[in-house]
């Protein structure tokens, strides 16, 4: 490892260019350690793996490769750390910052073989998974012991909980039930060098750092997850879900806080500007009213009498806070039309655009009104659509920018869009990711979140698990030199240079 | 730079270019936890003050060294509290000192570990520079998650200068239950439990009376009241009851002279100890205290069977190791992890582990 005299790794200073690589001699030790069919390097073969859920970008890797057992991992690891080659972990290819997108001199390591349940243990509450079993089968297989595993992200019938440990993925639901980070026991891993280790365990706590907490979220740059223990939690015995109308997006973001400041912790707290709601009704006849400007969502689960009780308190606030019409659901069919709405919003985005860009900034909840205001100038600026579905009880924004990448300039105009959100999200004293991720889409404005040490510490602390920097190199951390680069581009705190020109 | 911080900083420098050792110091109430502290004394208390607070926002923002005490009666009378329920062992407990040791208390098993509710950090670090980690949002995944890591570092990695936590609004209503049950049985019920819709938010088994805790709306408490019977206890005697089992003020935590108080961490299935002292079983079955005087092999070992943990939680020899010794690769790794933050080793060392 070389490092410079302030002790950092050098690929934290510049990307390192690995197109030296000898990609048949790669081929030919890798197909040593990999039984026949769990490798391909055909460019037909390898092609459907070029992108995750980020489709703008795009590269096609060295070679895939599919193990099914730890020790195929390890050899793997081993092997590519000899010879120096990138390694990208993927799960179900379903991120959308392009944590998954292949390196185009590296191998991409597909985990999907590992996709059995170990061990549901009912009474201890917890579940012993691969890493490439899709979240929703956990719930599936939970389900005749009336638990489930609570993250639920609107792609969990694809994706993995391997692709969630590394995302710490979020879900509707995680405002009452926590974040991936809350719902996890014990990740074991396959360090780059190929050691093995085990993070948490199935006791509540571990001893020595809480490096269980440091991994998740890592987005595949510290290890390969191999093995993982969730926590499983009881359903609740009903849910029941508020929609309320609000004839001004100001005045529905102030209820949001006005529903957390009365101490109630809905089961989801959710929000949709207009042209949000008007797009999925056309998509999935939700019943949603299309005349209000902005329309929430509160879920309350628990026993009947629990729910009935927040149920009339939830609406007593939002009353207060100027709501137009306010709906209960009368039963779960009707609940679950409510959420069939919210849960379409992606493809709803999809159906009436050729393409959209989905962001992801929190912000403090009491900025909500404002962000929204905000973007609505920036629509007008760029000259671009947007919908805006937000998790709003914790801040958590997904505006859905419309573009046809077809049109020359737009998928600019849309990333310059998306960029200005983002850099107000941190002005707002919030963040560029809630739960997507950085990966390749945000490395940029990374830049902005965070200043030089930290970035530099982050640099130190991916070095500390993969000295040689070949897990996922060029995501999630941006190089020294990358942000010198932004920073010509782009002045901090959120403020495009040259305001005054058009730009569209 | 505030002027505090900036001699910190100095002195930090100093310390690292001579190789010397400082022994962070909140306010000394968790003096006992861990391995022998080495070094000169580095206080920190003096760099206290509440940030930021906006109770709707659920966070609040404060310096290293504000008084625990002070902090939980800011939020309590905002109807908020710490939801990990973190226990002070002394007047003198600073927020900071919580973070760093990384206990929590009764509430554990049902909300949360500290860790789970520190949103972001600002550290003083080995090189003598600020870091600022996290943030005051819920969700925020941009960058390694060094926020959580600091919980329960022992103040390993660096000063802590700052902390951003998640806070929730107060339970409307609690109750507690009282149950005669044999050890073996209670473990049962409170897994059985754990596995129902129940609004419990604190366990405590000792001597064959099992104590448990209801939390939440009205309504569900109450139901819960009927469905699981027991006998209930008057409120103001139910929350004396909960604060001596988090400050550990019951007789069975007195460790006569040559006795250790042991923690061990286990799957809350996990089977009777079957171990000699005094026992109480916390966290749903997942937290047991032991004191007594056994050997350290014995105690870990028998952890270890049952799928945990253990750790020498006061008395004993602490310059040996205090918490289990970890597997030879993940050792090497947070050797690597702490020379990162702190390149001269100067911060606790020896704290957590001999040689980090
Ligand atoms: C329609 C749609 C809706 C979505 N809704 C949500 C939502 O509500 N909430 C949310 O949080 N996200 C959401 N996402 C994003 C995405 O589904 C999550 O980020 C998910 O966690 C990714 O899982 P995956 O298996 O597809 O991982 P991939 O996309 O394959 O990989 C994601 C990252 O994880 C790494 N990785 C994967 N497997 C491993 C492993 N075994 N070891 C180490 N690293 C690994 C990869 O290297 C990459 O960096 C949505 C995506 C779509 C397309």
């Amino acid at each position: 490892m070389m490092e410079t005299t302030e002790d950092l790794p050098a690929f934290a200073l510049t990307e390192v260019d690995y197109s030296g690589l000898d990609r048949a001699r790669v081929v030919q030790a890798l197909a040593k350690v990999l039984p026949v069919g769990a490798l391909l390097f055909d460019s037909e073969d390898v092609r459907p793996y070029e992108c995750d859920g980020l489709a703008s970008y795009r590269a096609v890797p060295l070679a895939v490769a599919l193990p099914s057992t730890e020790e195929e991992v390890v050899a793997i690891l081993r092997t590519c750390s000899e010879l120096g080659v990138p390694v990208v972990a993927r799960g179900a290819g379903t991120g959308l910052s392009g944590g998954a997108q292949p390196h185009p001199h590296g191998l991409l390591l597909s985990m999907a073989r590992f996709n059995r349940i170990l061990h549901l243990d009912a009474h201890a509450r917890t579940a012993v998974v691969q890493p490439g079993v899709r979240n929703l089968s956990i719930s599936e297989a939970a389900a005749p012991h009336n638990l489930y595993y609570a993250p639920d992200p609107s792609s969990q019938l694809a994706c993995t909980i391997g692709g969630n440990v590394a995302e710490n993925a979020g879900g509707v639901h995680c405002l009452k039930y926590g974040l991936t980070v809350h719902n996890l026991l014990r990740v074991r891993a396959v360090t780059m060098e190929g050691e093995i280790i085990e993070l948490g365990g199935h006791a509540l706590d571990a001893p020595g750092y809480d490096l269980l907490a440091l991994f998740t979220g890592s987005e595949g740059m510290l290890g390969v997850v191999t093995e993982v223990t969730v926590k499983l939690t009881p359903k609740p015995q009903i849910a029941r879900c508020v929609l309320a109308t609000f004839d001004d997006v100001t005045k529905a973001g102030e209820a949001v806080a006005a529903v957390i400041a009365a101490g109630i912790i809905p089961a989801g707290l959710e929000m949709m500007d207009q042209p949000a709601t008007a797009a999925v009704e056309e998509f999935v006849r939700a019943g949603y009213p299309l005349d209000a400007k902005a329309i929430l969502l509160s879920e309350a689960d628990g026993t009947p009498e629990e729910v009935a009780e927040e149920i009339a308190r939830v609406s007593e606030v939002l009353q207060a806070s100027g709501a137009g019409e306010i709906r209960v659901s009368r039963d779960e069919a009707e609940r679950l039309r409510f959420w069939a709405g919210r849960k379409a919003a992606f493809p709803a985005a999809g159906r009436i655009s050729p393409d959209y860009y989905c962001m992801d900034g929190t912000i403090p909840r009491k900025r909500l009104g404002e962000m929204l205001e905000a973007i609505q100038g920036m629509e007008g600026r760029y000259g671009l659509r947007c919908l805006n579905v937000f998790h709003a009880g914790d801040g958590n924004l997904h505006p859905l920018i419309l573009f046809d990448a077809n049109q020359p300039g737009e998928l600019e105009r849309a990333e310059a869009f998306g960029t200005e959100i983002l850099e107000l999200s941190v002005a707002f004293g919030g963040t560029i990711t809630g739960e997507h991720g950085v990966g390749i889409e945000k490395v940029g404005q990374m830049c902005v979140q965070f200043g030089e040490r930290e970035r530099k510490q982050f640099f130190r602390v991916k070095s500390a698990f993969d000295p040689d920097g070949l897990l996922n190199p060029g995501k999630a951390i941006p190089t020294l030199n990358r942000c010198a680069e932004y920073g010509r581009m782009h002045v901090q705190g959120g403020a495009l240079p040259h305001p005054e020109l058009p730009r569209f | 730079m505030n002027e505090i911080v900036a001699s910190w900083a100095e002195r930090i420098r100093a310390a690292a270019a001579d190789g010397r050792a400082l022994n962070l110091q909140g306010g000394g109430s968790k003096d006992f936890h861990g391995r022998r502290a080495v070094g000169e004394d580095f206080a920190l208390a003096e760099h206290a003050g509440v940030v930021d607070y906006e109770p709707t926002e659920l966070v609040v923002t404060v310096r290293g060294g504000t008084p625990l005490a002070e902090l939980e009666a800011l939020l309590a009378a905002q109807g908020q509290f710490l939801a990990f329920e973190p226990p002070h062992f002394g007047a003198g407990a600073t927020v900071a000192g919580c973070v760093a040791a990384g206990l929590s208390g009764p509430r554990r098993a049902s909300v949360g570990a500290v860790r789970d509710f520190v949103l972001g950090v600002k550290l003083l670090d080995g090189r003598g520079e600020v870091l600022s980690f996290g943030g005051q949002v819920m969700k925020n995944v941009a960058g390694y998650d060094v926020s959580r890591l600091v919980a329960g570092s022992l103040g390993t990695l660096g000063v802590i200068l700052e902390l951003s936590l998640k806070v929730l609004p107060r339970p409307p209503r609690e109750a507690t239950l009282r149950f005669e049950l044999a050890e073996g049985e209670a473990i049962d019920r409170l897994n059985d439990w754990g596995g129902q819709p129940l609004p419990i938010s604190a366990s405590a088994w000792s001597a064959g009376v099992l104590t448990l805790r209801l939390s939440g709306a009205e309504a569900a408490v109450a139901a819960a009241i009927t469905r699981l019977g027991g006998e209930q206890l008057a409120d103001d005697q139910a929350s004396a009851f909960w604060d001596d089992v988090k400050e550990q003020r019951s007789p069975l935590y007195t460790l006569a002279g040559h006795e250790q108080l042991w923690r061990l961490s286990l799957p809350s299935s996990a089977a009777p100890l079957r171990l000699s002292g005094r026992q109480v079983i916390e966290w749903g079955g997942a937290q047991r205290w032991l004191a007594g005087d056994l050997p350290a092999a014995q105690v870990r070992g028998r952890a270890a069977e049952l799928g945990g943990h253990a750790t020498l939680f006061r008395g004993g020899d602490r310059a040996s190791e205090v918490f289990s010794p970890l597997p030879a690769p993940l050792f090497a790794l947070h050797r690597r992890l702490k020379a990162t933050f702190d390149p001269a080793g100067i911060f606790n060392p020896g704290r957590l582990y001999q040689g980090l």
